[in-house]
């Protein structure tokens, strides 16, 4: 147990070419999206699905070479709280935009048959 | 037997203190994602006024996200001085990581007055006013993050590079790298999708 404070769980420790690593692998995934939406050579579907998996990767790139989350023992507690958070995100977000969506296209229908 | 388990692993103040900020962080994790959602439901209310595809400039955006990327790897130059223990460098590291903060939130101020002295506040429709709500809290929390930033280089001059401070400047190193990741989020859903 011979550790030293600062290094221990909450943030593991950087190296040089971790971060420039995670610096090189962000900028290329942000030159990537913004390439996509503002040249518009792909059909929309196209596009969404890449600036949407370049947001997700870079997400990722960020949080392993940045904040050096991963399947370490001294990182356990910290991914268990992230996966934790993320499934409340997703009930959240998911739930929200179901309820409402749903709610906009029955009062869509109303207005229609009443013709409000 | 659960504080057991954890306590096994933690003894020491400064990894708990990280472990409680990272809860923290996970906390302001589901602020952002309600505002998201927020968004999300009211993105196409425009009530008649502009569109995202009609205000967002898009290379002042991409320079904004290249400076909150800069000061993000800056700060882990800090980290890695920290390691060295040579008090100069952290401090110098720790003014080019404020420096690009700061040309991050000036560009996004010098959008939101745009915005509001041509009649497009957030008061115009709820796409604005989401919009300013969930660009505004993220900004908002960049500032307190240079705030805290001028704060440890007063510490970093004052007091040295104490078990305290350190420990204060791996905390705020979690907090920025992690505005790094929402604004990922942020120039994806809010500025990219809006200007499809």
């Amino acid at each position: 147990m011979e550790r030293q404070p600062v290094d221990s769980s909450g943030a593991g420790r950087g190296t040089l070419k971790s971060y420039a690593t995670g610096f090189v692998l962000s900028l290329t995934l942000t030159v990537l999206a913004f390439g996509l939406v503002m040249r518009g050579a792909l059909p929309l579907p196209g596009i969404l699905f890449g600036i949407i998996g370049a947001a997700v990767v870079q997400i990722v790139v960020q949080m392993h070479y940045f904040l050096h989350l991963d399947a370490s023992s001294s990182q356990r507690w910290n991914v268990m709280v992230l996966v934790y958070t993320v499934l409340i995100i997703a009930i959240l977000v998911g739930g929200t935009l179901w309820i409402m969506f749903n709610m906009r296209d029955h009062m869509m229908a109303v207005s229609m048959l009443t013709g409000h | 037997m659960t504080a057991q388990v954890i306590g096994q692993d933690d003894h020491d103040p400064v990894s708990n203190a990280a472990f409680g900020f990272w809860l923290y962080i996970m906390t302001d994790c589901v602020l952002f994602a309600s505002i998201f959602a927020t968004f999300a439901v009211l993105h196409h209310n425009y009530a008649g006024g502009p569109t995202g595809k009609d205000l967002f400039n898009l290379p002042e955006v991409f320079a904004e996200t290249v400076f909150l990327l800069i000061s993000s790897v800056a700060y882990g130059f800090t980290m890695l001085a920290l390691y060295r223990n040579e008090r100069g460098q952290v401090l110098r590291w720790l003014i080019i990581t404020a420096l690009f903060g700061l040309g991050f939130i000036g560009i996004e101020i010098t959008e939101f007055r745009h915005l509001i002295m041509a009649g497009n506040g957030p008061d115009r429709s709820g796409f604005l006013s989401a919009f300013f709500t969930l660009v505004g809290t993220h900004g908002a929390h960049v500032s307190v993050g240079l705030i805290w930033m001028a704060v440890m280089m007063f510490q970093v001059m004052n007091r040295g590079l104490t078990i305290p401070v350190k420990s204060r400047l791996m905390r705020l190193g979690i907090f920025w790298h992690f505005l790094d990741v929402i604004w990922i989020c942020v120039f994806t859903v809010v500025y990219l999708m809006g200007a499809l």
